[in-house]
């Protein structure tokens, strides 16, 4: 079923930039990715990979779930990004560039021998595929069902818009199919559908309307290029005092009801179906996560 | 002698004299006596406009071991110090003492003349050069720091003798009538120079913007000048007044100014009638963004805005969000423009500004200010004037003037600084006093002053992360590492006054 970690923004911080990995935690992003893909140009591939590893060892990210997106493992860098970076603090890996399940199966089996090698739990280390591509689109259900390691599914509006030959634009009316085919995939496997970034830093009003847009379809969080974009993304994903107390009186009148031994359900003249009560949960799960109740 | 900070601070310095050791808490009523303002010298018959600034300066009665004084609203732009140094060494007077409200480092021709024995001392705030040369040992006798407040305090007690205030005028009449609102050196406010204008022994006025009789309007007037002088120009406009100064877009500098804006929201200050003073820097100007926000949102008119003022606060004026601004130095051209243009933009001098010892300043009518720091200590006392290497490279400006006067002050300093820590378990040299900090505000946490432990509690419920000043400073060191303290020589070379008149601090020379 659904999974009860907040993750509301991800934050991609360049893994060549010390000084922000190192301040990274400060602006309370549910998951900081430490990029080394396209964030870093060829020539600091190395030096980036060095450096993420070590700030994975010594940098405080607080309480934040620390993501590393690596090179696909198609290129140079993949596989060396990958024995890189596992280690204790590292919580799951973006994998770019996803267009079949066993890009994520591989991905995955390496994470198997890394963990037992390294001493660290088996299963632990979470991947987060990102399709970013017309084939990774329509194969996206097989992507979000390959492995027990998944816990969300991204996907990347910049590059699939370029494959599918369609303009990027402020609306987003281009990434219309992807975002559904993004959601239907992550419900079918039980994970949290995450939605692309929105590239103007300076435009709150695009930025609060596009979260609001992709809440509505069901998206659980969005993707991150500056800090400043958290908060308004958190106030959006965030349950409201009202949304939290008619989730609240919903989950007490079904408790009552069970108690009671009662078939048919209602508040306040209205039927509590499965529905219901199943997103009733799931704002009280999100208020619980962001410390609401 | 010690004082109220555990300083150590000599009794006597040659060339300053006795010194008075800073009390726990700042002497804010004592027995004050003013000094005879000399507006009452009779003008001379021939008339004040004199040919040039030489006839201005012989006439003056200029001796040698004279103090003669300069106001700092030219800024990075000012020819008016140089030009009048150069002639007095020209003429050959020696043993003069300067107290300037600050130099600045255009003003690093002051060097020559200190090195050959024409000015023999300052008394005044020094940015850049003149304080690097004084940290290495190459005056005499130390400088003698002091803030806005306390510079129009010691002039208006006697504290502080001028002889001659040359004030540099962007626009003058040929009877002494100034202002700095018209002309090509335009600065608008002129408000560092009120105090020297009414107790110098001579006044002249030095102008490239020669007016008919009578100018208007008029901010030092008529009765307080004795002589005029038309230059070529008194500054450089590049040097002057900025261009708009751009809100910080760094996302950690944004961050400590949202929670800057927070904790004054958290502290209910934010309400009808609210007053404020920020600085210039970038993060200021971004918490008062927030503050701004907040107001228009909440439909909230504020009284005054105060200090150097920036396009920020004409904004702010404009938009009906603050009844008016007390402007003591207009930072950019549309400070400039609001206070030629609107009557609430008043310009106030030092003494109205932040006298502790006068009738009533307006630092005591802050609600809260804004202010930042180069180190701050466990103590919370604050450090402005020193670099992490012990250098003499910056005034005090209104620092402790408006930290002492508003009812919440702020400290906003991001907690690293490249490798160097802001948050240090002692300030290399104490500019403002710890008891008058209230709140200290970095990236990685607030720390509240344990006086108040009811602000605190607010400032938690709000939801800010508040955390104790000394895990503050174990954060910063567990990532630098404990820092070296400069080494210093026994030697002092700057002297840091309260806003009181009492000692809080000396600066010593460098070690190199």
């Amino acid at each position: 079923m659904y999974s009860y970690i907040l993750r509301r923004t991800g934050i991609y911080t360049p893994g060549n930039n010390p000084y922000m990995i190192f301040n990274s935690a400060i602006f309370g992003a549910d998951t900081i990715v430490l990029d080394l893909e396209d964030g870093v140009s060829v020539n600091e591939k190395d030096a980036a990979r060095i450096l993420v590893r070590n700030a994975l060892t010594y940098v405080d990210f607080r309480q934040s779930e620390v993501a590393v997106r690596i090179n696909s493992l198609s290129t140079p860098y993949g596989m060396k990004d990958l024995m890189s970076v596992v280690c204790e603090r590292l919580d799951a890996i973006r994998l770019p560039k996803c267009e079949h399940s066993e890009d994520v199966i591989k991905v995955s089996k390496i994470l198997d021998k890394l963990e037992l090698e390294r001493g660290l739990t088996k299963g632990r280390i979470k991947i987060m595929p990102i399709i970013e591509s017309a084939l990774g689109a329509h194969n996206s259900v097989e992507i979000a069902c390959s492995d027990k390691r998944i816990c969300a599914l991204n996907f990347g509006g910049e590059d699939y818009t370029a494959d599918i030959g369609a303009e990027r634009t402020r609306e987003g009316e281009e990434l219309f199919d992807i975002r559904m085919k993004v959601l239907t995939a992550a419900s079918i496997a039980g994970i949290n559908a995450l939605d692309t970034v929105f590239g103007d830093i300076n435009d709150i009003e695009g930025l609060t309307a596009e979260t609001r847009l992709v809440k509505k379809l069901g998206f659980d969080g969005k993707s991150v290029i500056h800090p400043r974009q958290i908060k308004i993304i958190h106030k959006v994903f965030t349950p409201s005092e009202k949304e939290i107390k008619k989730a609240m009186r919903i989950i007490n009148a079904l408790e009552e009801a069970e108690k009671k031994r009662s078939g048919v359900i209602a508040l306040g003249g209205k039927m509590i179906d499965a529905p219901v009560a199943a997103r009733a949960k799931k704002v009280l799960l999100l208020a619980k996560a962001a410390g609401l109740v | 002698m010690i004082n109220g900070l555990g300083k150590e601070i000599p009794e006597y310095i040659e060339g300053i004299g006795k010194l008075k050791p800073y009390r726990h808490t700042a002497n804010n009523s004592p027995k004050v006596t003013f000094q005879k303002s000399q507006c009452s010298d009779k003008a001379m018959e021939s008339g004040k406009l004199l040919p040039s600034l030489k006839d201005a300066i012989l006439a003056s009665g200029l001796e040698d071991g004279m103090t003669i004084s300069f106001h700092h609203h030219l800024r990075n732009g000012d020819h008016v110090v140089s030009m009048v140094l150069d002639l007095i060494s020209e003429i050959g007077y020696r043993d003069i003492t300067i107290a300037p409200s600050a130099l600045f480092p255009v003003h690093e021709s002051v060097i020559k003349h200190i090195k050959s024995g024409v000015v023999r001392a300052i008394q005044g705030s020094v940015n850049g050069p003149v304080g690097r040369l004084a940290s290495n040992g190459g005056f005499n006798i130390p400088v003698l720091l002091r803030s806005h407040g306390g510079r129009a305090r010691a002039i208006e007690s006697g504290d502080l003798t001028i002889d001659i205030a040359f004030i540099a005028a962007p626009s003058a009449d040929n009877y002494g009538n100034i202002n700095g609102l018209q002309g090509p050196s335009a600065c608008g406010s002129l408000g560092y120079c009120f105090a020297d204008a009414c107790y110098a022994k001579k006044v002249i006025a030095i102008t490239d913007n020669l007016v008919e009789y009578p100018l208007s309007p008029i901010s030092v007037s008529q009765n307080y000048v004795d002589f005029v002088v038309k230059v070529d120009q008194i500054g450089d406009p590049s040097g002057i007044v900025s261009g708009t100064l751009q809100v910080t877009r760094d996302p950690i500098r944004l961050i400590i100014a949202e929670n800057a804006a927070r904790v004054i929201d958290a502290s209910g200050l934010i309400q009808e009638g609210f007053s404020f003073q920020t600085g210039a820097g970038g993060i200021s100007l971004a918490a008062g963004e927030f503050i701004r926000e907040m107001m228009i949102e909440r439909k909230i008119r504020g009284s005054f805005g105060s200090g150097g003022i920036t396009e920020f606060f004409v904004q702010m004026l404009e938009e009906n969000l603050l009844e008016a601004l007390l402007d003591v130095q207009s930072f950019d051209l549309e400070a400039v423009r609001s206070f030629r243009e609107n009557q609430n933009h008043i310009e106030m001098g030092a003494s109205f500004y932040a006298n502790p010892h006068n009738k009533g300043c307006a630092v005591n009518k802050l609600d809260t200010v804004i202010l930042g720091a180069t180190q701050v200590d466990t103590d919370f006392n604050v450090n402005v004037n020193t670099e992490s290497d012990g250098v003499l490279l910056h005034g005090i400006g209104g620092h402790m003037d408006t930290a002492a006067g508003a009812k919440l002050t702020i400290i906003t300093t991001p907690l690293l600084r490249g490798r160097l820590p802001m948050v240090v378990n002692k300030v290399i040299t104490v500019t403002t006093p710890g008891s008058t900090i209230d709140v200290v505000v970095t990236e990685r946490g607030i720390a509240v002053n344990p006086k108040h432990p009811e602000l605190e509690n607010n400032l938690k419920n709000a939801g800010l992360h508040v955390v104790n000043i000394h895990d503050l400073k174990n954060e910063a060191y567990s990532i630098t590492g404990t820092p070296e303290d400069p080494e210093f020589l026994e030697k002092i070379i700057g002297v840091v006054e309260y806003r009181d008149g009492t000692v809080l601090d000396v600066i010593r020379q460098v070690k190199e």
